[in-house]
């Protein structure tokens, strides 16, 4: 049995308060180092020690460094896959680093896994919060070390004395017994707020917390920030809103494809300054966009709409044509895509193909209809990973009710060859291949049908940069011989070097048609960023 | 490969319990013997079958043996000597059995309910309507022509004759390679442009007819239609197709397995019979087999 936690914060054993300016745990050198900052500044409460991470083809993180001072607001900010998420997962427990050291409160930290990390004193709120819908907040609160009277009862009056005192710190009237599903998402927020100060926790790291909260709750989201802070707690604030940043933060730091770029205080940087760092890089492909084609029209949108995801969306996209769809997460891009090829059903609004209005219900309509697509989510909607290479490869298109398995094997091989995908045979099991492979056996699938339009969704994502390059040279060639292309992608880079128009996308709108050939990223990202509340 | 791998397991284990048996029991080698191990698979084996079409697309199937009663009340009311020719007897036990799988298929698929709840569902209410139907009483006094089918070889011809064409549907047939798709991943099946629902209502389907048509040969066999037979049958079914090798998961498995899965719990059964060891025991091994080779099956694919 465990006895139940005292909740006296900062003064637990095993982590006394450093006053001097010595780290312990640290060699002489550094301690020296660290002993002239302390002098000038805050004691570190995260310090992160070059730390690199590799997940299958990609450097997610290289040499990253990261410091948090105590009782600040910490802004982490990037692009999409400039390894934000990856970093605070390190932090959280949630992965492991391959190389390089976390330091928390001066000591070496190395957490297994989440709980770890809450123990030391580190909490995550997560984008897509998951709490246990059908208990109460109290019991969300106290789960994993719920105070226990003797036999394992659980002491019931204290979990919910002790829960309406976290609340009552937290300044939000939330009914401890309240049930967890009839509470709002900024509320959940709260309760989560909660839980980490019952872990007494010195660190918090919230992701994009305000991406599904109303106005007034950020406002109440970002007092509870400023008590945090007056407590000595820690927060490193993950968001693309450089508005909120520049509001709450005391410091920020710029990652840049797994690379750390900047750390400023925030008084030292304007926003202009932080979208260059966040950007940063030149176009290293050479191929600048194919010549503007001027095809028939294959895809037309009016005012296509899906209620809480996007509305009144026109669009036009001719054969030949690359059209790049820029916009942060969020902004209702995988949603149209997903709209347009069938896999949702729309709210309102008209899709043309080759000038005829349709109705597209399935995504088996789209299909007859001539449109392809490979999924964001290679896993959850391109491959049967079960199933051989041959299989996936034939699936959308096997002709007839009988299959020929003479005629099966020729048109795979044929594919395999085309898209140069390395297998044993084609009868390897799809769930081997490496992720490169995968997404080039998807689009094999995809194209098999012979579409004449085609949607891909992040189609480079987490794939090594052979694979890439190989992946950006299908696709040119692609609409070359006529295919209407519409790409959605997170790296600028990428749109920039293969549209022939770019669209961005802001809150469930389209906000701006650019020319890719004469706009700088800073553009595309402004007009992405969603506008000042 | 991996299934290869397994079946070729069951083969070995097949052969090797079979040698065993053979030497200590000769009699087991005898043509009347084997025969009657194959018989006594053969309605086993049709439910097995059937099942492994809904297995395949990640579902399951817990009606079949209220089914297989329901059906050989309906095939024995038809089949009174004199009252219609053969044919009409063994095609409404057939058809009540469609029936049965073509409402689990519905409710799975657009009523959204899960596949173990609707067929638990169908479990009890099959047994009531053969309950009904009957008046709870069995329906003897069957015509000749009807139970020539539960007579001699005929069951097992039965049994082998929807092995090879659900073998064909499964390995050669595009509806078949969507089974596997839809098991296999849903969404991606439905990103191909395949009908998904369709495809699960067929597998329904299909199950209901193969646990109808056993019960049919069940009521020739035994010369009644009986309101309360095939207790317990749909999980003898599925213990078939998992020992077989195909995933509870889906996706994964096939006939070739189902048939060697039938044959193994057949083969042990018998040879437990003529070792004279008692029906409680025969239960016991039987559970430890079935948890045994899914055990070992998943211990090749792991390594």
């Amino acid at each position: 049995m465990r006895p139940a936690r005292k909740s006296n914060r900062r003064t637990r054993p095993g982590h006394p308060k450093l006053h001097s300016g010595e780290i312990p745990g640290l060699a002489g050198g550094w301690n020296s180092i660290a002993a002239g900052l302390c002098c000038v500044k805050r004691l570190r409460v995260l310090q992160v020690l070059d730390v690199s991470k590799s997940f299958p083809g990609i450097r997610a993180l290289d040499r990253v460094r990261l410091d948090v001072s105590d009782g600040t607001v910490h802004a982490l900010v990037g692009e999409n896959g400039a390894g934000k998420s990856t970093l605070m997962k390190i932090v959280a427990g949630l992965i492991r680093p391959d190389e390089g050291e976390l330091l928390f409160k001066g000591q070496r930290f190395r957490p297994r896994n989440p709980h770890d990390a809450l123990k030391a004193g580190i909490a995550m709120i997560p984008q897509e919060l998951m709490p246990f819908r059908e208990l109460t907040v109290a019991e969300n609160i106290f789960v994993g070390h719920e105070p226990i009277l003797r036999l394992g009862w659980l002491d019931k009056k204290k979990m919910q004395r002790e829960a309406a005192r976290l609340l009552g710190q937290v300044g939000v009237a939330i009914p401890p017994t309240a049930r967890m599903k009839d509470l709002t998402v900024a509320q959940m927020q709260v309760v989560e707020i909660a839980k980490a100060l019952a872990h007494n926790a010195d660190l918090l790291i919230m992701d994009e917390p305000t991406s599904a909260i109303s106005e007034r709750e950020v406002e109440t989201l970002f007092s509870i920030i400023g008590d945090l802070k007056r407590r000595g707690v820690s927060v490193i604030y993950v968001s693309h809103r450089l508005d909120e940043i520049f509001r709450i933060s005391d410091a920020v730091t710029v990652l840049r494809d797994g690379q750390h770029v900047a750390t400023r205080p925030i008084t030292d940087i304007d926003r202009n300054t932080l979208i260059t760092l966040m950007v940063g890089r030149d176009i290293e492909e050479t191929a600048g966009p194919s010549a503007t084609a001027t095809g028939e029209v294959a895809l037309e949108l009016r005012g296509l709409t899906k209620r809480g995801k996007f509305t009144g969306v026109d669009l036009t996209l001719r054969q030949g044509e690359i059209v790049g769809l820029a916009g942060l997460m969020g902004a209702g891009r995988t949603e149209l895509a997903e709209v347009i090829f069938g896999l949702v059903r729309s709210d309102g609004g008209e899709v043309r193909v080759h000038g005829r209005a349709v109705k597209i219900e399935s995504p088996g309509d789209a299909i007859a209809h001539g449109i392809g697509m490979v999924t964001e989510d290679r896993h959850k909607f391109g491959l049967v990973p079960v199933m051989s290479v041959k299989h996936n490869i034939t699936l959308a298109d096997l002709p007839g009710w009988w299959i020929n398995r003479r005629a099966e094997n020729a048109m795979a091989d044929e594919q395999l060859r085309a898209y140069s995908i390395k297998v044993r045979d084609r009868n390897q099991i799809a769930g081997t291949l490496s992720g490169g492979n995968q997404q080039k056996v998807v689009l094999a699938k995809t194209l098999l049908p012979r579409p004449s339009i085609l949607i891909l969704d992040e189609p480079t994502r987490g794939i090594d940069i052979g694979s890439k390059a190989e992946m950006h040279a299908f696709v040119r060639k692609l609409a070359r011989e006529g295919m209407a292309v519409l790409l959605i992608s997170s790296e600028l880079p990428e749109l920039l070097c293969l549209s022939t128009r770019l669209l961005v996308m802001r809150q469930g709108r389209i906000s701006a048609e650019l020319d890719p050939r004469s706009v700088t990223q800073e553009t595309v990202l402004r007009h992405a960023m969603p506008k000042e509340r | 490969m991996k299934t290869w791998l397994s079946r070729f397991g069951l083969v070995i284990a097949l052969l090797c319990i079979g040698t065993a048996l053979s030497i200590v029991k000769p009699v087991f080698l005898t043509f009347p013997n084997l025969l009657n191990v194959v018989r006594q698979i053969s309605i086993n084996g049709i439910l097995a079958v059937g099942v492994t079409y809904v297995l395949l697309t990640g579902g399951v199937d817990l009606s079949l043996g209220s089914v297989v009663a329901l059906s050989g009340v309906v095939a024995a009311g038809f089949a009174h000597p004199g009252d219609w020719p053969v044919i009409v007897p063994v095609a409404a036990g057939v058809l009540v059995g469609a029936a049965c799988g073509g409402i689990n298929g519905l409710v799975v698929t657009k009523g959204r309910v899960a596949p173990f709840i609707v067929t638990l569902g169908m479990m009890t209410a099959a047994r009531g309507v053969a309950l009904v139907v009957s008046g709870g009483k069995p329906v003897s006094n069957l015509g000749e022509s009807f139970r020539w089918i539960g007579s001699g070889a005929v069951p097992v011809i039965v049994f082998l004759a929807v092995s090879c064409v659900s073998w064909v549907v499964l390995s050669n047939l595009r509806l078949g390679r969507h089974l596997y798709a839809v098991g296999g991943n849903e969404n991606a099946a439905r990103a191909s442009g395949i009908n998904v629902e369709g495809v699960k209502l067929f597998a329904y389907t299909i199950c209901g007819a193969l646990a109808g048509l056993g019960g049919v040969v069940l009521a020739a066999r035994i010369t009644t239609g009986q309101p309360n037979a095939g207790v317990g049958y749909e999980l003898d079914a599925i213990a078939a197709v998992v020992i077989g090798g195909t995933s509870l998961s889906g996706g994964v498995g096939g006939v070739g397995g189902t048939i060697l899965g039938a044959l193994l719990m057949g083969v042990i059964n018998n040879g437990l019979d003529l070792l004279n060891v008692s029906s409680y025991y025969q239960a016991i091994v039987k559970g430890i087999i079935i948890v045994g080779a899914v055990w070992l099956n998943q211990r090749k694919e792991k390594s």
